[in-house]
C-alpha cells in the first residue's frame, strides 16, 4: 500500500490528465464588462473542474438571450436553441443520452416568459439536469424591455412609466408545481454561495432549478443595490443538508436554519419579501425522476425485427 | 331460430360490393366493420375501409350529427380507395340514415337495412322524426328493409348498445357468405382481454343475425374470393406508420395528442418499449419537437407526430433542425384546415406550408405516401434520409390514410432499415462540425459523447465550426450547403411512372392518397377510348426529376386533390386571380407548364365517379382546343 514508485506514477498519470477551471472555458465570453452571466460561467467552470467532468460526457443546453450564449464559452458539447425552448431540447438530450450530464442555462424572459409552458412541465417531470436560471430581471439582448421578473414600478422601454404589474416570482412559481425536487436561490455578488448552490444542484440528482439574481450592466445595473451594499438585507437559508459555503458567516449576519425537506416552510418563506433570501428552500432526493421510470433496456437490431415478425403476425391474413 | 321458416334467397354475383355501417357513435359500428374487413381479408378479397367519425366523442344520439360508422368496400381484386356509392346499408335509426343519404353516399338502389323499432316508437317526436326523414329518403329507389336489430339483440345481452353491432356482423356475415370460423377467431381476438362469456355472448349475436337474415332475406351477393399466394397483412395508415416507425429502429417519439395522428403514438405508446424506444407525450406541440430534437440530438434519430394545427407550432423548430443539420422525422397526418378545421376529416391542404413554412430559406424533404403500404415504408425511408442528409423530413399522410384499411404484401424486414449504431470514435484531428463537402453540402454528424468533437450548434448562422458567424459570404455557404443536399438527394430519385398511354391528351398527376381514386377514374376513361394517362407523385420536395419532359407529351396536364382551388367564372375569378391547387402551383413553377387543376375539399376521400367526370370535361375541353 505504500510502495512509493507506483504511486508516484499514479499521480503523474493523474496530474497529467486532470483538468482545471480554464480549460473548460472554450471562447472568450463576449458579455458586457460587469454582466452577472461570467460569474456564473466562473462558478460552473470550477464546478466542472471539481467534478472534473469530460468536455465530450456534457451538453449545455440553452435558448435565446444574452445567457444563452453560455454554451459557445464552455468546453463541451452546446445547444443553442430557440427562445423559450431550451427545456424540451435538454429533456430530449437527457432522455437519449443518460449517460451525459446535462445543463440548462436560461434568461428570465427565456424560461419565465416565453418558455413558462415548459418551465411547469419540466419541474414536474424532475428530469435529472442542471438549471440555472440567469435573473438580470430584463431582456437584455433586444435591449432594454420589461421582462416577468423586472420589479414593479421599473422602467424600461416597454413600460417608459414603471412595469405595471407585481414581478413574478420563480421561487414561487416552481415550489407550487408537482414533483419539483430542487429549489434554490443564489446571486452574483456571492461567489462563494453561487458556487456552493450550483454543486449542491449538480449534486441533486433530479431537476436542480437554481435561480442566480444578477445585475444587467446596461439596463438593470441598480436592481439590488441595497443588497449588494448592506449584507443584512439578506438572509442565508443554511442547514446540514443546505449550502455550506466557507466565510459566508463573517459576511451576513441574517441566517436561518432551514429544513429543505419543509416544502411548506419553504413556500412560506419564498412568499415572505422582507428579506433577500439565498440558498435551498427545498429538495426532495425521494420523488420520480422522468429519465429513470422513462428508461428502457435497449433491444439489438436482430431482436427487433424477431419481435416485429410477432407483431406482424397480429395483424396478419 | 327455427330453419324450417327459411325463405328462398336470389345470390347475385358481383364483383365488388361497398356496405356501410351507420349508428350513433358509441354503438360499436367500428368493431363490426374491423371484424368484417379482417374476414374479407382473410378470405381473399380485396378490401379497403373508411371510417366515419364525427368530432365529438359521443354527440347526442339519434341526431344526423351524430352519425359514427364505417364503409367496406371489397371485391375479388384489389381495392384501393373507398369507391363511390354503397349498394348496402345497416343503420341503427332513421337520422344517421338520412345523414349519409344528405351527403349522396347511397346509390340509388341501395338495400338499407334499418332497425324497426323507431316506426312505431311510443315517442311522438320520434315517430315524427322517422316519418319525415323516410320521407327525404323517399327521393331515392333505396329498399328499405325493417330488421328488430335492438329486440333480437335483447334476447342475447341485457344492454343493446353493446351487442347490436355483433347481431349486424351476423347480418353481413350472411348476406355474403362470410366465413363464420374465421370471424369467431376475430371476436376472441378482439374480446381477449375480458372474460370467455362476453366471447360466446358475441358469437351468439353473430349466429343470432345469421339466422334472421336466412329467416327473412330474399338476396345474397357472391363476392368471389382468391386467397393470396403471398403473406398479407391488414392494416390502416396510422398502425402502418407506427410500425415502419419501429421498424427503422426509432427509439423516440415525442408527440402532443391531436385527431387523427394520435392513433400513431397509441400503436406505438402499445409496443415501442418492447423495442427499446419510448412515447413521450410532451406539454405542447412545440415540445413535442422539441424533444424530438433533443433526442434526435444526442443520437437517436426521433419522429414527431402531428397534424396541421400542431405542424403550424412546430414550424420554428423545424428551422432550428434545418439550421443546425440534426435529423428529425415528422409525420404530419393531414386534415382539413385552415384553424381547427375539420379535424376528423381528410385534406391534401398542408403540402405548400410543408415545403415552404418556414421563415428564411429551409429546405427539408417531403414525402407523401400514396397507400397504407407505403405508410409502412416511407417511414423507414424517411429515417434513412433524415440521418444520411442531416436533414428534416416530413411525411405526409392524410385523414384517407390513417384510418382507411387496406391488405398489403407482408413486409420482409431488412435489418439495414435500423439506425446503425452512433460512431463514437475520437474526432479526427481537423474535423469540423459542419465540414461541408463543398460537392455535396454533407457532412459527418458529430454526436455528443464523442472525444474531441465538443462543439456548440446553434440556430444563428455559423460556419464550418459551428461557430456564430454574420459573415455574407459564410451566411451564403450555409444556404447554399443545406441546399445543396436536396439537390444530390434528388439525383437519387428515378422520374414518376406513367400509368397508362406514354403520351396523349391528358395526363392526370396526383400526389398522396389519391392514387387509387385517381387510377381507377383513369382507368374506366382510358376503357372508354379517351387517352388520358395518370402520374402520382410521392416525393414532393425534392420532386421526381423528369416531369417537364413527361408533362410534354400531353397536350394538357391537370393535377386532381383534395384541397381549394378557384374556378374561373366565379365573381372575381379570371385566369389571372384564379388560385390553384396545391400541387398544381408546386408544378407550374417548377416547370412553368400551364397547367390546370382540379380540385375538392369535401372532407371526404375524392370518388373514383367524381374524378371520372371531371376527367371528361377536360379531355372534351382539350380536345376541343
Amino acid at each position: 500500500m505504500s510502495s512509493i514508485p507506483i504511486s508516484l506514477l499514479e499521480l503523474e498519470d493523474d496530474a497529467s490528465s486532470c483538468l482545471v477551471a480554464d480549460d473548460y472555458q472554450k471562447k472568450e465570453g463576449k458579455w458586457c464588462a460587469g454582466c452577472g452571466d461570467f460569474g456564473a460561467l466562473n462558478a460552473v467552470k470550477r464546478l466542472l473542474a471539481k467534478e472534473q467532468l469530460k468536455p465530450e460526457k456534457m451538453a449545455f443546453v440553452s435558448g435565446i438571450g444574452c445567457s444563452s450564449r453560455f454554451p459557445h464559452y464552455v468546453n463541451a458539447y452546446g445547444f443553442h436553441g430557440i427562445h423559450g425552448r431550451a427545456l424540451p431540447i435538454a429533456t430530449g438530450v437527457k432522455l437519449a443520452r443518460p449517460d451525459l450530464d446535462v445543463f440548462v442555462v436560461m434568461g428570465d424572459g427565456d424560461c419565465t416568459s416565453i418558455g413558462a409552458g415548459h418551465w411547469i412541465h419540466a419541474t414536474r417531470y424532475n428530469t435529472n439536469m442542471t438549471v440555472l436560471l440567469l435573473d438580470n430581471n430584463i431582456y437584455g439582448l433586444t435591449k432594454n424591455q420589461t421582462s416577468p421578473t423586472t420589479p414593479q414600478g421599473y422602467t424600461s422601454n416597454t413600460s417608459p412609466k414603471g412595469s405595471v404589474l407585481p414581478a413574478l416570482d420563480p421561487l414561487q412559481a416552481t415550489l407550487g408545481v408537482s414533483n419539483a425536487s430542487f429549489v434554490a436561490q443564489t446571486a452574483d455578488w456571492v461567489p462563494a454561495h453561487l458556487y456552493a448552490t450550483l454543486q449542491a444542484a449538480f449534486d441533486h440528482k433530479g431537476f436542480s432549478f437554481v435561480r442566480i439574481l444578477q445585475r444587467c450592466p446596461k439596463f438593470t445595473p441598480d436592481v439590488f443595490t441595497e443588497n449588494v451594499k448592506n449584507p443584512d438585507l439578506t438572509e442565508l437559508l443554511v442547514h446540514e443538508e443546505g449550502v455550506n459555503a466557507p466565510g459566508l458567516d463573517k459576511l451576513f449576519k441574517a441566517m436561518r436554519e432551514h429544513d429543505p425537506k419543509n416544502i411548506d416552510e419553504a413556500r412560506a418563506l419564498a412568499q415572505r419579501k422582507d428579506l433577500l433570501r439565498l440558498g435551498i428552500f427545498f429538495k426532495d432526493s425521494n420523488l420520480p425522476v422522468y429519465d429513470e421510470i422513462r428508461a428502457v433496456p435497449p433491444v439489438s437490431p436482430e431482436e427487433k425485427v424477431q419481435r416485429l415478425e410477432k407483431e406482424f403476425d397480429r395483424y396478419a391474413v | 331460430m327455427n330453419k324450417s321458416t327459411t325463405i328462398d334467397a336470389a345470390v347475385h354475383a358481383v364483383r365488388e360490393h361497398t356496405v356501410e355501417i351507420i349508428t350513433n357513435s358509441g354503438e360499436g359500428a367500428q368493431k363490426c366493420a374491423q371484424i368484417f374487413g379482417q374476414t374479407c381479408a382473410k378470405m381473399g378479397n380485396g378490401v379497403w375501409t373508411v371510417e366515419i367519425i364525427p368530432a365529438e366523442i359521443e354527440p347526442p344520439h339519434h341526431t344526423v350529427t351524430s352519425t359514427s360508422g364505417n364503409i367496406i368496400r371489397f371485391g375479388t381484386e384489389k381495392i384501393t380507395n373507398w369507391g363511390d356509392q354503397s349498394k348496402l346499408a345497416i343503420a341503427f335509426n332513421d337520422q344517421v340514415c338520412l345523414s349519409r343519404h344528405r351527403l349522396n353516399s347511397f346509390d340509388d338502389n341501395c338495400i338499407i337495412l334499418q332497425e324497426s323499432a323507431w316506426a312505431e316508437s311510443e315517442d311522438e317526436v320520434i315517430r315524427k322524426m322517422y316519418a319525415e326523414a323516410m320521407e327525404e329518403m323517399s327521393s331515392k329507389n333505396y329498399r328499405f328493409i325493417q330488421v328488430p336489430i335492438e329486440e333480437e339483440t335483447l334476447k342475447v345481452v341485457d344492454n343493446p348498445q353493446h351487442g347490436k353491432n355483433m347481431f349486424a356482423l351476423g347480418l353481413l356475415a350472411e348476406i355474403y357468405n362470410r366465413d363464420l370460423a374465421i370471424i369467431e377467431k376475430q371476436i376472441a381476438h378482439i374480446f381477449q382481454k375480458k372474460s370467455a362469456k362476453v366471447t360466446e355472448l358475441n358469437v351468439q349475436l353473430v349466429k343470432n343475425g345469421m339466422q334472421w337474415a336466412r329467416d327473412n332475406l330474399d338476396f345474397r351477393f357472391n363476392v368471389e374470393t382468391i386467397p393470396a399466394e403471398e403473406k398479407r397483412v391488414v392494416m390502416n395508415g396510422n398502425q402502418a406508420a407506427a410500425l415502419g416507425a419501429v421498424a427503422a429502429g426509432m427509439e423516440m417519439c415525442s408527440m402532443y395528442p391531436i385527431t387523427p395522428a394520435t392513433s400513431v403514438s397509441h400503436e406505438l405508446a402499445a409496443i415501442i418499449e418492447n423495442y427499446g424506444g419510448i412515447v413521450h407525450q410532451a406539454e405542447d406541440e412545440i415540445a413535442a419537437a422539441g424533444v424530438a430534437l433533443g433526442a434526435s440530438y444526442g443520437g437517436k434519430v426521433a419522429l414527431t407526430v402531428t397534424s396541421g394545427p400542431g405542424m403550424a407550432l412546430k414550424t420554428e423548430f423545424l428551422g432550428l433542425a434545418i439550421m443546425t443539420e440534426i435529423p428529425l422525422v415528422v409525420l404530419d397526418v393531414q386534415r382539413g384546415g385552415p384553424s381547427t378545421g375539420l379535424p376528423t376529416k381528410v385534406e391534401q391542404s398542408d403540402l405548400l406550408s410543408s415545403i415552404y413554412g418556414q421563415h428564411g430559406d429551409a429546405p427539408r424533404v417531403v414525402i407523401a405516401p400514396r397507400s397504407i403500404e407505403e405508410c409502412f415504408h416511407s417511414m423507414v425511408t424517411a429515417r434513412r434520409i433524415a440521418e444520411t442528409f442531416r436533414c428534416v423530413v416530413i411525411v405526409l399522410t392524410d385523414a384517407n390514410l390513417a384510418t382507411g384499411v387496406q391488405q398489403f404484401t407482408r413486409p420482409e424486414f431488412d435489418i439495414r432499415w435500423q439506425q446503425e449504431p452512433v460512431d463514437f470514435s475520437p474526432v479526427p484531428e481537423g474535423l469540423r462540425p459542419y465540414d461541408w463537402d463543398p460537392e455535396t453540402g454533407l457532412s459527418r454528424r458529430i454526436i455528443p459523447g464523442t472525444p474531441g468533437g465538443a462543439h456548440t450548434v446553434t440556430g444563428l448562422a455559423h460556419d464550418e465550426l459551428s461557430n456564430v458567424s454574420y459573415e455574407p459570404e459564410s451566411n451564403e455557404r450555409g444556404c447554399k450547403m443545406r441546399s445543396r443536399k436536396l439537390a444530390v438527394f434528388q439525383s437519387t430519385l428515378m422520374p414518376p411512372d406513367v400509368t397508362g398511354d406514354q403520351e396523349g391528351d391528358l395526363l392526370v398527376v396526383g400526389w398522396g392518397s389519391t392514387q387509387g381514386a385517381i387510377e381507377e377514374a383513369v382507368d374506366r376513361a382510358r376503357k372508354e377510348g379517351h387517352k388520358v394517362s395518370t402520374c402520382q407523385l410521392t416525393f414532393m420536395s425534392p420532386l421526381e426529376p423528369g416531369l417537364k419532359e413527361i408533362f410534354s407529351r400531353f397536350k394538357k396536364v391537370m393535377t386532381v386533390e383534395i384541397n381549394y382551388s378557384d374556378t374561373v367564372g366565379d365573381p372575381y375569378i379570371t385566369e389571372e386571380t384564379r388560385r390553384y391547387g396545391q400541387l398544381a402551383w408546386l408544378l407550374r413553377a417548377h416547370t412553368l407548364v400551364d397547367i390546370d387543376c382540379w380540385t375538392s375539399c369535401p372532407g371526404q376521400p375524392l370518388r373514383p365517379n367524381d374524378i371520372y367526370n371531371s376527367i371528361i370535361a377536360k379531355s372534351e375541353k382539350g380536345a376541343s382546343k
